[in-house]
């Protein structure tokens, strides 16, 4: 159980956060031939494109619609208009995925109204699938806007259905599992035999593949038909509280029943999961996985050595930070400091006394004394500042190689995770030496029994 | 204000391509309008950040929602030989209400909490668009907040949505002109002081050069911006002599310190060989010019000469293996050929260059370097540099990060050569590095690993 603050500074230090908008984009990026856009001016685009090519080393699709300081003032409705017409005509994508941004929130487009106008006059468009989110960036973070896309593509493609398809599952994720954690998850359901539709499914076109040609929009993803088609599963598995409203959007819409899973790491979270597939599914749960869980115990068993009583700091978006930070303090580990982005319910239940919706200066500050900080490439500076062992976690990782191939899913994320850790905390033990166990000097000193010379 | 701005900077005479411009057109400025679906570029907010931020010892304040520099921040290669300060991100991150009431009296906080906690010679306060929009007037805020802390707290108005980032690094000069430059007198000056404007010191490439101005004897007293400290900056108009490096993006600034402190500059480049020997004699000529004692000539001469057959001496060792290899060259076409005569000294040829943001003489430039049948590419759509490389007819791609994978994605060789590049290319090491660089890619053995089908594919294909 935990406090939740809020920062009271003026001025935000080291941001820890990340706007809305892009993880909106970053959501779209997870759907097949997608170009995903922001409405407002070309820098926030910009900014976005070199952010996750950095990233995840791809190229990255992305446009704008190009608002000038006059379309601003003017009302910039008719750059979204030009900008699909453009794209269309350019790409030929199968869907574009508009999310705003502080600049034409600032003067309130009615977008919607827009582009239900726009669909009107343009009938030769109409297999172009159009999802737009409000993302203001002076609102909200990240994992805000991630969720916000997914809602909106639920509630924008799903259709109602009432047929069920036998073996059919949905899962709904957050914007903390890597392009590796979803692709586990889908070799996880598909050896139930079952059939998954992921949305996003950034695994498929994050993942550091070599295309066969060039292609200026989205390579693999979450197909729009599938999503189309969600309504037809027998049952929708949420990962990440951020999920929720997606999974409620898609139960209102379809009547599709959902079970939310808020974390994805550690021996519990992957046997809730396990067990739900193998009965959903009515097969049991495959030998390779009760091997791979008696790794993880075993992992558990070599390392936890390392991780009692240890302090570790985290800086990260909640969902993230819930996932990892539940999982330290099952291994033992305490969290002494804990700074995130945006509100969410899972906060409060956060193990530790504080939560801080904060920045990295804040985390700074309550990371001495630590022994390992936790969070994304920005936590570099202060890592080297106070000297202690640092783990890149979250996004951006720009500032080193495989971001989108690390693991922490299931029991081999769990397994990884365990001895990457392990071996960090081990490096950082400390070798004993004749001074190590000074007595008091006060109290002993005072009643010295024997006195030469 | 900030438009009166805009007008004056588009009219920079300094510009040969504007100059070259009716008045009808220059009256449009340098941005052409954006398509939108069909855009790309930064915005002028992180042109002006791109420009400023290398001073390392101020605070470098965002006035904006946390986009602008929450996305972004310490995301540039700009090396410092002291303070860490400019790695900071400061940001008033402002929110609805701000947006709803405004956002002056929340930078004005941010001000004084930032000055508090990191006492820094001077803040840098950047504007926004949406502040912007709501009608923050920073300029204000920073005036009646130098009044306040007794610090020069510095506005760079330049929003990110008048224009592109080019736009950007020239209201970033202004600025500097405004508000920083001719503020403070230096303690001394000699006959051999110059200021280097336009250069960044991306992966230090600074200290490249610096070491041969030191042999010299010449004292670069100010770097705008490269590992420049703001007192350096403020008291920069007490050089003998400006160079201006890296196209046109702070002109404004080499030409308006002529204009008002009577510092003569040239334009030139320490990308090549030539060049570098080239800007070594411009220095010179000019120091000698302004007073400087005419024995420097001979000196210089004397580096230029033990430089050059060094740096020649060392590329020599791998002119046999580039020679013939085709350059596809695209760096947006700042001084391309610069470039292009550098990879011709080590025996390669040159199979494409860009030439988007190049001037006439750069264009003319080329030519002469490169015959009158210079392949010059106005603009490469993305889709057309993967094919070029999909059928191999180039051997190699020199570009920025955003199209290295029309190269790599076809399993061919790119040598990043912009703005967060790992190595440094100035002077006559920068071109030595180069080239070795070059070599690396081109002859790492996984390539034919790489490109090899695995043998089921082989297989497959052969029945
Ligand atoms: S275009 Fe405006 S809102 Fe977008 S990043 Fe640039 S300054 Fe910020």
């Amino acid at each position: 159980m935990s406090t939740v603050i809020q920062s009271r500074k003026a001025c935000t230090v080291n941001p820890l956060k990340m706007s809305q908008p892009i993880g909106g984009a970053l959501a779209f990026m997870g759907i097949a031939d997608c170009m995903p856009m922001l409405h407002g001016s070309q820098g926030c685009t910009a900014f976005g494109l070199v952010l996750f090519q950095r990233h995840f080393n791809e190229g990255i699709p992305m446009q704008t619609t190009a608002m000038s300081e006059v379309a601003t003032v003017m009302g910039g409705l008719d750059n979204i208009g030009s900008a699909i017409l453009n794209i269309q005509q350019r790409t030929k994508p199968a869907i574009i995925g508009i999310c705003s941004t502080g600049v034409t929130e600032t003067k309130g487009d009615d977008v919607d109204g827009y582009l239900k106008n726009f669909r009107a006059t343009h009938p030769e468009l109409d297999r172009l699938a159009l999802v737009y989110v409000s993302t203001p960036d002076f609102k909200d973070a990240f994992q805000d806007g991630w969720a916000k896309a997914v809602e909106s593509m639920v509630k924008g493609l799903a259709e109602p259905s009432s047929a069920r398809r036998e073996g059919s599952v949905n899962f709904l994720v957050g914007s903390h599992l890597t392009a590796a954690d979803i692709e586990e998850l889908r070799e996880i359901s598909e050896s139930f035999g079952l059939e998954a539709t992921i949305l996003p499914d950034i695994s498929g076109s994050m993942d550091g593949h070599i295309p066969d040609d060039f292609t200026p929009n989205t390579l693999g993803g979450t197909p729009v038909e599938a999503i189309r088609r969600m309504g037809e599963a027998e049952l929708t598995i949420a990962l990440g509280e951020q999920m929720r409203p997606g999974a409620e959007a898609l139960m209102a819409k379809t009547g599709q029943p959902y079970v939310l899973f808020d974390r994805i790491t550690g021996i519990e979270a992957t046997d809730q999961l396990l067990d739900c597939l193998s009965q959903l599914s009515g097969q049991p749960v495959p030998g390779k996985y009760r091997r791979q869980r008696s790794q993880v115990i075993d992992a558990m068993l070599d390392s936890h050595f390392f991780f009692g009583g240890k302090k570790i700091a985290i800086g990260a978006e909640p969902d993230l930070l819930w996932n990892i930070g539940s999982w330290f303090s099952e291994m033992g580990a305490i969290i002494t400091a804990a700074v995130t982005t945006t509100h969410s319910p899972l906060l409060e239940q956060m193990p530790c006394e504080e939560v801080l919706i904060g920045d990295l200066e804040d985390l700074e500050a309550r990371s001495a004394g630590c022994d390992l900080l936790i969070t994304h490439s920005h936590g570099r500076q202060a890592a080297a500042r106070l000297n202690i062992a640092f783990l890149r976690m979250g996004l951006p990782i720009f500032d080193q190689l495989g971001a989108a191939h690390r693991l922490s899913l299931g029991y081999r994320g769990a397994r990884d995770l365990t001895f990457e850790i392990g071996n960090l905390l081990m490096a950082q033990e400390e070798e004993n030496r004749p001074d190590s166990w000074p007595l008091p000097t006060e109290d002993h000193d005072a009643h010295a029994p024997f006195a030469f010379g | 204000m900030l438009q009166n701005k805009i007008q004056d900077v588009f009219n920079e005479p300094g510009c040969s391509k504007n100059q070259s411009k009716s008045d009808k057109e220059r009256k449009k400025g340098c941005t052409k309008a954006l398509q939108p679906g069909g855009a790309a570029g930064g915005c002028a907010f992180d042109g002006a950040k791109i420009a400023l931020q290398p001073i390392t010892d101020v605070a470098h304040l965002v006035h904006g929602p946390i986009a602008c520099e929450g996305n972004s921040w310490d995301n540039r290669g700009s090396k410092s030989s002291g303070s860490q300060l400019y790695r900071t991100g400061f940001t008033t991150d402002i929110n609805e209400l701000d947006v709803v009431y405004g956002g002056e009296k929340h930078l004005f906080k941010s001000i004084k909490e930032v000055i508090d906690k990191y006492d820094p010679p001077a803040v840098f306060v950047y504007q926004t668009c949406v502040p912007a929009m709501i009608g923050d007037d920073i300029e204000a805020v920073c005036k009646a907040a130098s009044q306040k802390f007794a610090k020069p707290i510095i506005p760079v108005n330049a929003p990110g949505f008048v224009g592109a980032k080019n736009l950007g690094n020239k209201l970033a000069g202004e600025a500097l002109l405004d508000y920083v430059i001719g503020t403070e007198e230096p303690e001394y000056s000699t006959p051999y002081d110059i200021n280097i404007i336009g250069e960044y010191n991306l992966s230090g490439e600074l200290w490249q050069v610096k070491p041969l101005l030191d042999h010299l004897g010449i004292r670069v007293t100010c770097c705008i911006s490269g590992d420049a400290k703001y007192h350096d900056v403020a008291q920069s108009h007490r050089a003998r002599a400006n160079m201006m490096v890296c196209s046109k993006s702070m002109i404004n600034i080499a030409r308006k310190m002529e204009e008002r402190y009577q510092i003569p500059f040239f334009e030139g480049s320490f990308y090549g060989i030539s060049d570098t020997t080239e800007s070594l004699r411009e220095i010179t000529r000019l120091l000698i010019q302004q007073g400087a004692p005419a024995e420097l000539h001979d000196r210089t001469e004397a580096l230029i000469a033990q430089e050059e057959a060094r740096a020649w001496q060392r590329i020599a060792e791998y002119t046999h293996r580039l020679r013939g290899k085709r350059v596809l060259l695209f760096t947006g076409g700042v001084k391309s050929w610069s470039v292009v005569s550098a990879l011709q000294e080590g025996g390669m040829e040159v199979v494409g260059t860009s030439v988007k943001k190049s001037t006439k003489e750069d264009k003319e430039k080329i030519k002469e370097i490169m015959g009158q049948d210079a392949h010059m590419i106005d603009d490469l759509t993305p889709r057309e540099m993967y094919k070029m490389f999909q059928e191999a007819r180039a051997d190699v791609l020199l570009s920025g990060g955003r199209s290295q994978f029309a190269a790599l994605k076809n399993k061919m060789p790119w040598v990043d050569i912009n703005q967060e590049r790992h190595h440094a290319y100035n002077g006559y090491e920068g071109m030595v590095n180069l080239v070795k660089q070059i070599d690396l890619a081109l002859y790492n053995p996984m390539w034919p690993l790489l490109r090899k089908p695995a043998p089921w594919d082989m297989r497959e294909a052969q029945t």
